[in-house]
């Protein structure tokens, strides 16, 4: 394991050399995930790894890349889309039309997972999902909709799990050990590139979705990310979280109210 | 085993096991006072699906209170947590509990290991690490760190235990401070910061 200095060496250069601000991550998962890139990439001196760093912006954009967690999968959590399915979406159902944000969709799953659902409840064709994450190589394994073909039957039960009674497997073609997922399900779905750290709101929605992703933030951050969504959420939106993540001590609990059991809030006022 | 080592100043005892550790768990954990003086963190792998049963099972027959793990909940002596299931657990230096869904390790999430190293590097020897029962090599390099960072490391007895291997594969690659059967390692909980 790397030290806590260097690590806090890593932090302040990464962030005066390319303005991306780690500072305020959750420093246990973090050291994990610096100490496996430094050892992953065969360094034996930190001086050296930080040199890389500071003067090699690709190799950078790999560490970030890899020092980032992006594990996920479709219909994460059944319950909890069963919950989104039943509940929520009827309720998405009823407006002319429907705008959904995944921050820190990773590598998309959770998206065509959305997308599925949307499709299936006949909302689909009013509905925008943006997608978006601070790393850009998950971005284009997530536009292009394909995924490992060994995960798909976790996934088709998980579908099922959630309430979906379709063929899962008309939803994506398989070929050469990937799956690749429909055209129509990708149409509606814009990637970009946005850091929950530095940027601001981009728009107003129905429906934000973060799932596991602000465990890696510190509580100040954590605060910052969820005024961030209160910024961008409508009235009478939809806020989403891991099964472990809340919003309690972060905002005003007179404006939001859980749903159900599930990790949800709608915001009841402005 | 050196059996004068002793923690005046414990602040965490984690324990991690994996298939038969729960009956070793429901033989120990009932029989705790309430009123210890450092907190129980317990790690065993488990299905996604039985989420809340374990959790249920404990807070039944304990008379500890079991408090609910979510992401950065303050560690506090006298209660049970309880790592939630695809998620590893970890420490942080202001003695609050993170979670983190990384890769699986030791085909485990959460893998006792990188718990028991996190818990290592916060706790140094205000800890102590014990190993039950169970048939994956997971929590042997956590011990490693353990004791390296000063803490203790306790075995489950492999005799006393339903799954062997796992507390076979500590005591064959480490030296554990201890290798105590069930009930003992109740008696040895309940002599922790007792003079």
């Amino acid at each position: 394991m790397i030290e806590d200095i260097e690590l806090e060496t890593l932090i302040n250069d990464v962030y005066e050399y390319y303005g991306f601000d780690f500072g305020s991550y959750s420093r246990a998962s973090l050291k994990r995930r610096v100490s496996r890139v430094f050892y992953l990439d065969g360094f034996k001196h930190f001086h050296d790894f930080l040199s890389k760093v500071r003067t090699d912006p690709e190799y950078c954009k790999r560490m970030i890349d890899e020092i980032t967690v992006n594990v996920t999968e479709m219909f994460r959590d059944p319950s909890f889309y069963l919950t989104l399915r039943k509940e929520i979406l009827p309720l998405l159902g009823t407006k002319p039309f429907i705008r959904i944000w995944h921050a820190g969709c990773s590598t998309g799953e959770e998206v065509y997972s959305m997308a599925i659902m949307l499709k299936e409840a006949g909302l689909l064709h009013k509905s925008i999902l943006y997608a978006t994450d601070i790393n850009a190589s998950v971005l284009e394994t997530a536009k292009s909709g394909i995924f490992p073909l060994r995960m798909i039957k976790d996934y088709a039960d998980n579908y099922r799990d959630s309430g979906g009674q379709q063929d899962f497997s008309d939803y994506y073609i398989a070929n050469y050990g990937f799956a690749k997922f429909n055209d129509n399900l990708s149409e509606k779905m814009v990637f970009s590139q946005h850091n929950l750290v530095s940027d601001t709101s981009f728009n107003e929605f129905d429906l934000i979705l973060c799932r596991n992703v602000l465990i890696y933030f510190d509580n100040n951050l954590q605060k910052r990310v969820i005024n961030l969504f209160d910024d961008s959420l409508a009235v009478l939106g939809f806020l989403a979280l891991g099964t472990k993540e809340t919003i309690k001590y972060s905002i005003s609990q007179t404006k939001y109210k859980q749903f159900a059991k599930e990790k949800i809030w709608r915001k009841i006022k402005e | 085993m050196e059996e004068n080592k002793r923690i005046k100043d414990c602040k965490v005892v984690i324990i991690g096991g994996s298939a038969g550790s729960l009956q070793a768990l429901l033989q120990i954990l009932p029989f705790v006072e309430k009123t210890i003086s450092f907190a129980i963190v317990i790690v065993v792998h488990r299905k996604n699906t039985d989420e809340q049963t374990l959790e249920d099972l404990i807070a039944l027959k304990a008379k500890l209170k079991v408090k609910e793990v979510e992401d950065k909940v303050k560690l506090e002596a006298g209660f049970i947590y309880i790592a939630p299931s695809n998620y590893h657990l970890l420490f942080e230096k202001n003695e609050t509990l993170s979670l983190d869904t990384s890769e699986k390790i030791n085909y485990s999430r959460p893998s006792i290991d990188v718990s028991f190293e996190s818990a290592a590097e916060i706790y140094t020897n205000h800890l102590i690490g014990i190993l039950l029962s169970g048939s994956n090599s997971d929590g042997t390099v956590g011990l490693k760190a353990i004791q390296a960072a000063g803490g203790i490391s306790v075995v489950q007895n492999p005799l006393s235990a339903d799954m062997p291997y796992m507390p076979n594969n500590a005591i064959l690659h480490t030296t554990p401070d201890f290798v105590l059967k069930t009930e003992e390692i109740l008696e040895f909980i309940k002599e922790i910061n007792q003079e």
